[in-house]
């Protein structure tokens, strides 16, 4: 399988969890185990007695790959819901990152303050060498700014991965 | 079940006294789960569950010689009865050991909750003596696994631990029980009878679909009804389902390795097994159909061949109680989720309200081809009768299964792995299910001896036989030991060709005959190493000494290893090679040469 493969598309997948001990053990090992892909992975409980922890799985593979990613993630016993934004409809995907750039020159300074603010990107450090920047937004969107940075004194990358919703009324 | 744990528990560590040891409340909850037998082996972490064990009369200890074997026995305990197996393993190594048989039981969709000991959990993650993460080593391994690390979870999780094991597609589940749990103070709760929190396995099919599928196999031409293992976990009322169904459609019906018995083999509506060694007619009917019903298979790569060609002309139903199953391997036209029993009753009932007329006619021309298929006799071997002369090993497991056919006796079969295996599927025929004990997914050598072990405490006055290989039968040897200290007559019928058979045949068929490391030097004398073992040993060498060993063996009340020392260069056909389609068979030795699927694919293939 590759991604030259006629149907190979992504799928964000939203998977609600009971939030005990292993479980995301539980679904990495399924991944890894079955020779799934992980292209991003976020995890954090979204109830109030934190009970149950919503899982958001970006990965890719055939039509049939990610039916069966559903159905193996559905079938561990932890696992409320298995939903795919991707096919549900339209859906929110969204990542946060925090973005190093050391940039001595007020050239490059300067250059990347007017990329930030084109692309709505917070400043939360500075330093006279260094701007730390926060963005929230696609995980294209965070790649196009990235890139931008590179010429100009990127140092360093942390991501969250992404956050997913269905818009609309539509709840998983 | 539920976690929200209810009112009464909440209050149970504070107001009610609590008067039991973990270890206590351990075998109460067994004993509320209904288990009689535990199969274990003792180990400094699990010495309170022996301790409170020793005191009580409920639950009967069957003390193995090694942990695998106690997976394995309790595998054959409970594929031969229906009911969940039930293991004790200490920690670190006992857990380990027992890794093999939770896969094995894993791959066979077999119910079995295995108890492992766990160092205390103030101890957990020092790398104190005997410590594993079992529950990390498990996780790949079962269907689910607990470690308990509060008081008040210990008898919540064994009950809901035999819920999870036994319900939708059958599993192992490991609870890891670490010392301190064991020996401080526990409350009891009962299981409880709300659904569980997110657990929910489908088990009535969609009638949309079922009418669906009615109406494809009203409308079949050449149909074919296609069972696996999942029909014999449903229990007797699926296998009774099954022969209404194929009786009333007139159908021809094959299964796969681990769905024997649950058609009865010597109807002529039953093709024989399908698959690598499956019949030439089961195979090319499976090739050739134009609608498949597949009840409770998985189209494992043993039954389908080269994928791409798999059956090509098909509309497909299957029929899974998982459903990732469905779709997993091959795409299939009508999905159906639920109960083997209850998807078969509902297609039953359904078939019987349609009023579309099924394809008698071509039904008739179908089974005229089958005929025809069947003429070829795929599973024929040649004996000589001739004093002195060689026994096949076909032919030592077809006198097998006369013999004790004509004794009446209730029968359980259980094998290793490899060509006895296949020879067994092949040449003994099963009637009933839940008679026929085998390691199919995971093709586990040294599985057939312990799962007798574990049949025969089930059933301690049947006829069990271990067919046998020699390089099988030494990776569980020990457990000899557990059929002497038990009394357990179990039979070991071993075919001794001096080769790990399977092997040495794809040696000659794939590597040009370099038998690299397939011989099995320095065996044992096996009828000494029974006797050493407290029980019988007898040799056949020659077809007129066969059925005399044979009866011999049988009439024994002991224990009994009779080494059949058969054929060495005999293989095991018909056979599709890896990677080749179901029309591309070799039938017998005549044919190996011809075979188109022998190399390039199929090589790098298992």
């Amino acid at each position: 399988m590759t991604s030259a493969d006629p149907g190979y598309r992504s799928a964000t997948i939203s998977v609600l969890v009971d939030n005990e001990a292993g479980v995301l053990a539980r679904v990495i090992g399924l991944f890894s185990g079955r020779g799934y892909n992980i292209d991003s992975l976020t995890v954090a409980p979204v109830d109030d007695g934190g009970q149950r922890s919503r899982i958001n799985v970006v990965t890719s593979g055939t039509q049939m790959v990610i039916e069966q990613i559903k159905a193996q993630l559905d079938r561990l016993v932890p696992v409320h819901r298995v939903s795919d934004l991707t096919q549900l409809g339209p859906h929110i995907a969204r990542e946060m990152a925090l973005i190093k750039v050391l940039a001595a020159s007020s050239e490059k300074r300067a250059e990347a303050l007017r990329l930030a603010d084109a692309f709505r990107v917070r400043v939360v450090d500075a330093t006279v060498e260094s701007f730390v920047f926060e963005m929230t937004g696609s995980s294209e969107k965070l790649d196009s700014f990235v890139e931008l940075m590179r010429p100009l004194g990127l140092a360093e990358v942390s991501r969250t991965g992404v956050a997913a919703m269905a818009r609309g009324t539509t709840v998983i | 079940m539920s976690t929200i744990a209810p009112p009464a528990q909440d209050s149970a560590m504070s107001s009610q006294s609590l008067t039991q040891s973990g270890a206590e409340v351990l075998l109460r909850a067994l004993k509320d789960q209904g288990v009689e037998v535990i199969f274990g082996y003792p180990g400094g972490a699990v010495l309170p569950i022996y301790d409170a064990i020793f005191q009580q009369n409920a639950i009967r200890h069957i003390l193995v010689r090694h942990e695998q074997a106690a997976v394995h026995a309790a595998e054959g305990y409970a594929r031969s009865t229906g009911k969940v197996g039930c293991v004790l393993v200490t920690s670190g190594p006992g857990a380990t050991n027992a890794v093999t048989g939770l896969v094995d039981a894993l791959m066979d969709s077999i119910p079995i909750v295995c108890l492992t000991g766990q160092v205390p959990t103030h101890l957990i993650g020092n790398d104190a003596f005997q410590e594993a993460d079992t529950t990390g080593i498990t996780r790949p391994a079962t269907k689910h696994n607990y470690l308990v690390k509060r008081p008040e979870d210990l008898a919540r999780v064994v009950h809901e631990a035999f819920y999870v094991a036994r319900t939708g597609r059958p599993g192992p589940v490991v609870i890891d029980l670490p010392k301190d749990i064991l020996i401080g103070k526990a409350p009891y709760v009962s299981a409880a009878t709300a659904p569980h929190r997110s657990y929910r396995p489908r088990t009535e099919p969609d009638a949309g679909q079922i009418a669906r599928a009615v109406a494809l196999l009203k409308s079949a031409k050449r149909p074919v009804i296609y069972t696996g293992g999942g029909v014999i976990n449903a229990g007797d009322a699926a296998s009774a389902a099954l022969r209404r169904f194929v009786r009333m459609t007139g159908f021809p019906c094959t299964s796969t390795l681990m769905g024997l018995g649950a058609y009865p083999s010597n109807d002529p509506q039953f093709l024989g097994m399908l698959g690598m060694h499956g019949t030439y007619e089961a195979n090319l009917v499976m090739h050739g159909c134009d609608v498949m019903l597949n009840v409770g298979a998985r189209f494992d790569d043993r039954v389908t061949g080269k994928l791409a060609l798999f059956s090509p002309g098909s509309k497909k139903i299957h029929i899974d109680i998982d459903p990732s199953s469905i779709n997993k391997n091959v795409p299939v036209d009508v999905p159906v989720i639920g109960d083997a029993a209850r998807a078969l009753e509902a297609l039953i009932a359904a078939w019987e309200a349609d009023t579309a007329k099924p394809e008698r006619a071509a039904l008739v021309d179908w089974w005229k081809q089958i005929e025809i298929w069947r003429g070829k006799d795929s599973l024929r071997y040649r004996q000589s009768r001739e004093r002195g002369a060689v026994i096949k090993p076909q032919y030592a497991i077809q006198r097998l299964y006369e013999i004790t056919r004509e004794l009446g006796r209730e029968t359980y079969i259980s094998t290793e792995v490899g060509q006895h295996q296949m020879w067994a599927a092949q040449f003994f025929r099963f009637d009933q299910p839940n008679r026929w004990m085998t390691s199919g997914g995971l093709g586990t050598m040294g599985y057939g001896l312990p799962a007798a072990m574990g049949v025969q405490i089930a059933h301690p006055d049947a006829l069990v036989i271990d067919i046998a290989g020699e390089a099988s039968i030494l990776m569980n040897i020990q457990e000899m030991s557990t059929l002497a200290q038990y009394r357990l007559p179990v039979k070991v019928f071993i075919l001794n060709n001096q080769y790990m058979g399977m092997v040495r045949q794809w040696q000659e068929l794939l590597h040009g005959g370099r038998y690299s490391e397939s011989y099995s030097e320095a065996l044992p004398d096996f009828v000494k190493l029974a006797e050493s073992f407290h029980g019988v040993g007898m040799r056949a060498t020659s077809v007129d000494e066969l059925d005399d060993v044979i009866r011999a063996m049988l009439a024994s009340p002991k224990a009994v290893i009779a080494d059949i020392c058969v054929d060495q260069k005999e293989n095991c056909f018909p056979m599709i090679p890896s990677g080749a389609p179901h029309n591309e068979m070799i039938l017998g030795p005549e044919h190996e040469s011809e075979s188109a699927g022998i190399t390039g694919d199929g090589l790098g293939l298992v």
